[in-house]
Protein backbone atom coordinates (compact mmCIF):
# COMPACT_ATOMS: atom_id res chain seq x y z
CA UNK A 1 0.00 0.00 0.00
CA UNK A 2 1.88 3.06 -1.11
CA UNK A 3 1.62 6.27 0.69
CA UNK A 4 -0.22 8.94 -0.97
CA UNK A 5 -0.14 13.30 -0.01
CA UNK A 6 -2.50 15.41 0.29
CA UNK A 7 -2.33 18.63 -1.34
CA UNK A 8 -3.82 21.99 -0.79
CA UNK A 9 -4.23 24.26 -3.91
CA UNK A 10 -5.20 27.85 -4.11
CA UNK A 11 -4.41 30.95 -2.89
CA UNK A 12 -2.39 32.20 0.13
CA UNK A 13 -4.27 33.62 2.68
CA UNK A 14 -6.79 30.87 1.81
CA UNK A 15 -4.24 27.66 2.74
CA UNK A 16 -2.01 28.98 4.68
CA UNK A 17 -3.87 27.30 7.69
CA UNK A 18 -3.42 24.11 6.51
CA UNK A 19 -0.10 23.60 6.64
CA UNK A 20 -0.11 23.52 10.17
CA UNK A 21 -2.32 20.61 9.81
CA UNK A 22 0.59 18.99 8.14
CA UNK A 23 -0.89 19.06 4.50
CA UNK A 24 1.45 19.68 1.36
CA UNK A 25 0.18 23.51 0.47
CA UNK A 26 0.89 24.76 -2.34
CA UNK A 27 -0.18 28.80 -3.04
CA UNK A 28 -0.80 29.77 -6.24
CA UNK A 29 -0.92 33.31 -7.40
CA UNK A 30 -3.15 33.43 -10.18
CA UNK A 31 -5.20 30.69 -11.87
CA UNK A 32 -2.43 30.42 -14.90
CA UNK A 33 -0.04 28.90 -11.95
CA UNK A 34 -2.42 26.72 -9.98
CA UNK A 35 -3.52 25.26 -13.20
CA UNK A 36 0.31 24.31 -13.76
CA UNK A 37 0.68 23.10 -10.12
CA UNK A 38 -2.32 20.99 -10.42
CA UNK A 39 -1.30 18.96 -13.30
CA UNK A 40 2.58 19.20 -12.02
CA UNK A 41 0.22 17.15 -8.49
CA UNK A 42 -1.52 15.14 -10.37
CA UNK A 43 1.44 13.22 -11.84
CA UNK A 44 2.97 12.96 -8.42
CA UNK A 45 1.06 10.85 -5.86
CA UNK A 46 -1.22 12.98 -4.29
CA UNK A 47 -4.80 10.97 -3.94
CA UNK A 48 -5.87 14.26 -2.21
CA UNK A 49 -6.24 17.50 -3.94
CA UNK A 50 -8.06 20.73 -2.24
CA UNK A 51 -8.61 23.13 -4.59
CA UNK A 52 -10.35 26.81 -3.69
CA UNK A 53 -13.72 27.57 -5.45
CA UNK A 54 -11.81 30.67 -6.71
CA UNK A 55 -9.35 29.25 -8.45
CA UNK A 56 -11.52 25.98 -9.62
CA UNK A 57 -13.84 28.60 -11.62
CA UNK A 58 -11.31 29.34 -14.32
CA UNK A 59 -9.94 26.04 -14.15
CA UNK A 60 -13.43 23.84 -15.62
CA UNK A 61 -11.42 21.51 -18.32
CA UNK A 62 -8.74 20.85 -15.87
CA UNK A 63 -10.98 19.44 -13.37
CA UNK A 64 -12.98 17.40 -15.99
CA UNK A 65 -10.05 16.12 -17.11
CA UNK A 66 -9.24 14.06 -13.40
CA UNK A 67 -13.02 13.60 -12.62
CA UNK A 68 -13.15 10.22 -14.04
CA UNK A 69 -9.92 8.68 -13.11
CA UNK A 70 -9.26 7.31 -9.40
CA UNK A 71 -6.35 9.70 -8.26
CA UNK A 72 -6.50 12.28 -7.86
CA UNK A 73 -9.77 13.21 -6.04
CA UNK A 74 -9.66 17.02 -6.93
CA UNK A 75 -12.17 18.51 -4.22
CA UNK A 76 -13.39 21.93 -4.42
CA UNK A 77 -13.07 23.71 -1.09
CA UNK A 78 -14.61 27.72 -0.55
CA UNK A 79 -11.87 30.15 -0.54
CA UNK A 80 -11.40 33.06 1.93
CA UNK A 81 -13.69 34.86 0.03
CA UNK A 82 -16.52 32.46 0.88
CA UNK A 83 -18.46 29.53 -0.97
CA UNK A 84 -19.16 30.55 -4.69
CA UNK A 85 -21.34 26.90 -4.78
CA UNK A 86 -19.33 25.50 -7.71
CA UNK A 87 -18.72 22.33 -5.27
CA UNK A 88 -22.77 22.03 -4.51
CA UNK A 89 -22.92 22.34 -8.10
CA UNK A 90 -20.75 19.75 -8.73
CA UNK A 91 -23.07 17.66 -6.61
CA UNK A 92 -25.98 18.51 -8.77
CA UNK A 93 -24.28 17.90 -12.11
CA UNK A 94 -23.16 14.42 -11.17
CA UNK A 95 -26.83 13.87 -10.07
CA UNK A 96 -27.96 14.91 -13.45
CA UNK A 97 -25.09 12.58 -15.10
CA UNK A 98 -26.52 9.62 -13.75
CA UNK A 99 -30.45 10.11 -13.32
CA UNK A 100 -30.93 12.51 -16.28
CA UNK A 101 -32.60 15.07 -13.90
CA UNK A 102 -32.11 17.03 -10.97
CA UNK A 103 -34.18 15.15 -8.68
CA UNK A 104 -32.80 16.12 -5.32
CA UNK B 1 -37.71 -2.21 -44.34
CA UNK B 2 -34.28 -0.90 -42.56
CA UNK B 3 -31.26 -1.58 -44.67
CA UNK B 4 -30.28 -5.04 -43.63
CA UNK B 5 -27.28 -6.37 -44.89
CA UNK B 6 -27.77 -10.47 -43.75
CA UNK B 7 -26.86 -13.40 -45.63
CA UNK B 8 -30.24 -15.29 -45.25
CA UNK B 9 -28.37 -18.88 -44.66
CA UNK B 10 -29.58 -21.17 -42.03
CA UNK B 11 -26.36 -20.79 -40.19
CA UNK B 12 -26.89 -17.50 -39.90
CA UNK B 13 -29.85 -17.50 -38.59
CA UNK B 14 -28.52 -19.73 -35.85
CA UNK B 15 -26.11 -17.11 -34.89
CA UNK B 16 -28.26 -14.20 -34.81
CA UNK B 17 -30.74 -16.26 -32.55
CA UNK B 18 -27.73 -17.13 -30.45
CA UNK B 19 -26.85 -13.43 -30.01
CA UNK B 20 -30.42 -12.22 -29.65
CA UNK B 21 -30.51 -14.48 -26.68
CA UNK B 22 -27.21 -13.37 -25.45
CA UNK B 23 -28.21 -9.74 -26.13
CA UNK B 24 -31.54 -10.08 -23.72
CA UNK B 25 -29.70 -11.61 -20.92
CA UNK B 26 -27.13 -9.11 -20.87
CA UNK B 27 -29.67 -6.60 -21.02
CA UNK B 28 -31.20 -8.23 -17.82
CA UNK B 29 -28.07 -8.37 -16.73
CA UNK B 30 -26.98 -4.41 -17.03
CA UNK B 31 -30.40 -2.99 -16.31
CA UNK B 32 -30.13 -4.94 -13.19
CA UNK B 33 -26.88 -3.15 -12.49
CA UNK B 34 -27.47 0.42 -13.39
CA UNK B 35 -30.78 -0.25 -10.97
CA UNK B 36 -28.42 -1.26 -7.91
CA UNK B 37 -25.90 1.41 -9.25
CA UNK B 38 -28.53 3.93 -9.24
CA UNK B 39 -29.95 3.04 -6.02
CA UNK B 40 -26.03 3.85 -4.27
CA UNK B 41 -25.84 6.64 -5.60
CA UNK B 42 -28.48 8.19 -4.21
CA UNK B 43 -27.46 7.25 -0.50
CA UNK B 44 -24.02 8.91 -1.52
CA UNK B 45 -25.38 11.74 -3.12
CA UNK B 46 -27.28 12.39 -0.45
CA UNK B 47 -24.25 11.63 1.94
CA UNK B 48 -22.25 13.89 0.09
CA UNK B 49 -24.51 16.97 -0.17
CA UNK B 50 -24.76 16.99 3.70
CA UNK B 51 -21.02 16.62 3.89
CA UNK B 52 -20.21 19.35 1.96
CA UNK B 53 -22.87 21.73 3.56
CA UNK B 54 -20.94 20.94 7.09
CA UNK B 55 -17.69 21.02 5.66
CA UNK B 56 -18.28 24.51 3.50
CA UNK B 57 -19.84 25.93 6.84
CA UNK B 58 -16.25 24.63 9.19
CA UNK B 59 -14.20 25.67 6.63
CA UNK B 60 -15.77 29.23 6.36
CA UNK B 61 -15.34 29.36 10.43
CA UNK B 62 -11.89 28.81 10.03
CA UNK B 63 -11.58 31.24 7.43
CA UNK B 64 -13.12 33.76 9.75
CA UNK B 65 -10.92 32.81 12.46
CA UNK B 66 -8.01 33.31 10.00
CA UNK B 67 -8.93 36.70 8.97
CA UNK B 68 -8.85 37.93 12.62
CA UNK B 69 -5.52 36.11 13.70
CA UNK B 70 -4.06 37.82 10.59
CA UNK B 71 -5.33 41.56 11.27
CA UNK B 72 -4.30 40.85 14.85
CA UNK B 73 -0.33 39.80 13.83
CA UNK B 74 1.69 40.62 10.82
CA UNK B 75 1.60 38.62 7.86
CA UNK B 76 4.95 37.53 8.14
CA UNK B 77 4.51 36.52 11.39
CA UNK B 78 1.80 34.82 10.66
CA UNK B 79 3.54 32.96 8.05
CA UNK B 80 6.52 32.23 10.26
CA UNK B 81 4.19 30.84 12.72
CA UNK B 82 3.03 28.32 10.05
CA UNK B 83 5.97 27.86 7.79
CA UNK B 84 7.30 24.39 9.70
CA UNK B 85 4.64 22.17 10.80
CA UNK B 86 5.08 19.61 13.33
CA UNK B 87 2.33 17.93 12.38
CA UNK B 88 2.46 15.48 8.68
CA UNK B 89 -0.17 13.58 7.98
CA UNK B 90 0.42 10.64 5.70
CA UNK B 91 -2.72 8.82 3.54
CA UNK B 92 -3.18 5.25 2.87
CA UNK B 93 -5.71 4.47 -0.05
CA UNK B 94 -7.41 1.31 -0.57
CA UNK B 95 -10.25 0.35 -2.84
CA UNK B 96 -13.48 -0.63 -2.26
CA UNK B 97 -16.06 -2.18 -5.08
CA UNK B 98 -19.44 -0.65 -5.57
CA UNK B 99 -20.25 -2.87 -8.27
CA UNK B 100 -17.39 -3.14 -10.46
CA UNK B 101 -16.69 0.66 -9.84
CA UNK B 102 -13.44 0.69 -7.65
CA UNK B 103 -14.12 3.61 -5.05
CA UNK B 104 -11.19 4.50 -2.98
CA UNK B 105 -11.24 4.86 0.65
CA UNK B 106 -8.91 6.93 2.53
CA UNK B 107 -6.94 6.27 5.83
CA UNK B 108 -4.82 9.23 7.09
CA UNK B 109 -2.09 8.64 9.74
CA UNK B 110 -1.14 11.59 11.48
CA UNK B 111 2.60 11.25 12.45
CA UNK B 112 1.94 12.40 15.87
CA UNK B 113 -1.07 11.89 18.24
CA UNK B 114 -0.91 14.59 20.41
CA UNK B 115 -3.74 16.97 19.80
CA UNK B 116 -1.56 19.86 20.82
CA UNK B 117 1.10 19.11 18.27
CA UNK B 118 -1.06 21.26 15.43
CA UNK B 119 0.55 23.87 16.80
CA UNK B 120 3.62 24.37 15.09
CA UNK B 121 4.94 27.88 16.99
CA UNK B 122 5.42 28.92 20.12
CA UNK B 123 2.53 30.92 21.49
CA UNK B 124 4.33 33.78 22.89
CA UNK B 125 4.57 35.69 19.66
CA UNK B 126 1.06 34.73 18.51
CA UNK B 127 -2.27 35.63 18.91
CA UNK B 128 -5.02 33.24 20.52
CA UNK B 129 -7.19 33.75 17.24
CA UNK B 130 -4.79 31.59 15.45
CA UNK B 131 -4.82 28.78 17.74
CA UNK B 132 -9.03 29.18 17.78
CA UNK B 133 -8.50 29.14 13.65
CA UNK B 134 -6.08 26.23 13.65
CA UNK B 135 -8.22 24.23 15.83
CA UNK B 136 -11.36 24.86 13.86
CA UNK B 137 -9.29 23.67 10.61
CA UNK B 138 -7.99 20.60 12.25
CA UNK B 139 -11.88 20.31 13.31
CA UNK B 140 -12.98 20.39 10.27
CA UNK B 141 -10.31 17.95 8.29
CA UNK B 142 -11.62 14.97 8.97
CA UNK B 143 -15.37 15.76 7.63
CA UNK B 144 -12.81 17.16 4.60
CA UNK B 145 -11.56 13.70 3.66
CA UNK B 146 -14.65 12.14 4.48
CA UNK B 147 -16.13 14.42 1.72
CA UNK B 148 -13.23 13.73 -0.32
CA UNK B 149 -14.10 10.16 -0.61
CA UNK B 150 -17.64 10.58 -0.90
CA UNK B 151 -17.63 13.16 -3.81
CA UNK B 152 -15.05 10.95 -5.58
CA UNK B 153 -17.02 7.75 -5.06
CA UNK B 154 -20.17 9.79 -6.52
CA UNK B 155 -18.37 11.29 -9.30
CA UNK B 156 -16.95 7.48 -10.46
CA UNK B 157 -20.46 6.66 -9.77
CA UNK B 158 -22.05 8.75 -11.40
CA UNK B 159 -19.91 7.83 -14.47
CA UNK B 160 -20.40 4.60 -14.20
CA UNK B 161 -24.31 5.01 -14.24
CA UNK B 162 -23.99 6.90 -17.38
CA UNK B 163 -22.38 4.03 -18.82
CA UNK B 164 -24.12 1.53 -18.30
CA UNK B 165 -27.66 3.45 -19.05
CA UNK B 166 -26.33 4.29 -22.68
CA UNK B 167 -25.31 0.63 -23.06
CA UNK B 168 -28.94 -0.62 -21.58
CA UNK B 169 -30.48 1.76 -23.77
CA UNK B 170 -28.44 1.32 -27.21
CA UNK B 171 -29.34 -2.99 -26.58
CA UNK B 172 -32.66 -2.21 -25.97
CA UNK B 173 -33.84 0.08 -28.84
CA UNK B 174 -31.03 -0.24 -30.97
CA UNK B 175 -29.34 -3.75 -30.96
CA UNK B 176 -31.99 -6.42 -29.96
CA UNK B 177 -34.91 -4.93 -32.08
CA UNK B 178 -32.33 -4.79 -35.12
CA UNK B 179 -31.77 -8.63 -34.26
CA UNK B 180 -35.10 -9.56 -34.12
CA UNK B 181 -35.57 -7.63 -37.81
CA UNK B 182 -32.96 -9.46 -39.27
CA UNK B 183 -34.04 -12.42 -37.71
CA UNK B 184 -37.84 -12.00 -38.97
CA UNK B 185 -36.09 -11.23 -42.41
CA UNK B 186 -34.21 -14.12 -42.75
CA UNK B 187 -36.55 -16.80 -41.34
CA UNK B 188 -39.17 -15.28 -43.94
CA UNK B 189 -36.38 -15.85 -46.52
CA UNK B 190 -36.04 -19.15 -46.00
CA UNK B 191 -39.62 -19.69 -45.92
CA UNK B 192 -40.07 -18.32 -49.21
CA UNK B 193 -36.96 -20.81 -50.80
CA UNK B 194 -38.73 -23.71 -49.25
CA UNK B 195 -42.06 -22.56 -51.03
CA UNK B 196 -40.47 -21.61 -54.10
CA UNK B 197 -38.73 -24.86 -54.19
CA UNK B 198 -42.19 -27.02 -53.65
CA UNK B 199 -43.58 -25.11 -56.50
CA UNK B 200 -40.85 -26.08 -58.34
CA UNK B 201 -41.02 -29.53 -57.82
CA UNK B 202 -44.83 -30.09 -58.61
CA UNK B 203 -44.26 -28.38 -62.12
CA UNK B 204 -41.63 -30.42 -62.97
CA UNK B 205 -43.69 -33.47 -61.77
CA UNK B 206 -46.56 -31.96 -63.75
CA UNK B 207 -44.51 -31.63 -66.67
CA UNK B 208 -43.27 -35.16 -66.50
CA UNK B 209 -46.56 -36.49 -66.23
CA UNK B 210 -47.75 -34.16 -69.36
CA UNK B 211 -45.20 -35.90 -71.50
CA UNK B 212 -46.21 -39.61 -70.30
CA UNK B 213 -49.87 -38.92 -71.06
CA UNK B 214 -48.78 -37.52 -74.56
CA UNK B 215 -46.50 -40.63 -75.51
CA UNK B 216 -49.27 -42.78 -74.71
CA UNK B 217 -51.41 -41.44 -76.49
CA UNK B 218 -49.18 -41.27 -79.72
CA UNK B 219 -48.75 -45.09 -78.97
CA UNK B 220 -52.63 -45.48 -78.96
CA UNK B 221 -52.79 -43.66 -82.31
CA UNK B 222 -50.10 -45.53 -83.89
CA UNK B 223 -51.48 -49.13 -82.85
CA UNK B 224 -55.18 -48.50 -83.75
CA UNK B 225 -53.97 -47.52 -87.23
CA UNK B 226 -51.55 -50.16 -87.73
CA UNK B 227 -55.01 -52.82 -87.37
CA UNK B 228 -56.56 -50.26 -90.37
CA UNK B 229 -58.97 -48.64 -87.45
CA UNK B 230 -59.20 -44.93 -87.42
CA UNK B 231 -59.89 -43.14 -84.54
CA UNK B 232 -62.73 -40.17 -85.00
CA UNK B 233 -61.41 -37.90 -82.24
CA UNK B 234 -57.77 -39.11 -80.46
CA UNK B 235 -57.94 -37.02 -77.55
CA UNK B 236 -60.72 -38.82 -76.04
CA UNK B 237 -58.83 -41.84 -76.06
Amino acid sequence: MANYKIAVLGDKDSVLGFKALGLSVFPAENVEEARRTLHELAKENYAVIYLTEQYAAGMGPEIARYKDELTPAIILIPGKDGSLGIGMANVKRAVERAVGADIL
Amino acid sequence: MPAINVNPTRQELTRLKGRLKTSIRGHKLLKDKRDELMKQFMDVVRENRALRKKVEEGLMRAHGSFTVASALMSSEMLEQSLLYPKQAVELDMTFQNIMSVNVPIYHFRTKSDDAGEIYPYGFAATSGELDGAVDALSGVFQDMLKLAEIEKTSQLLAEEIEKTRRRVNALEYVKIPQMQEAIKYISMKLDENERANTIRLMKVKDMLLKEAIEGKREADVRAVEAFGGHLENPESV
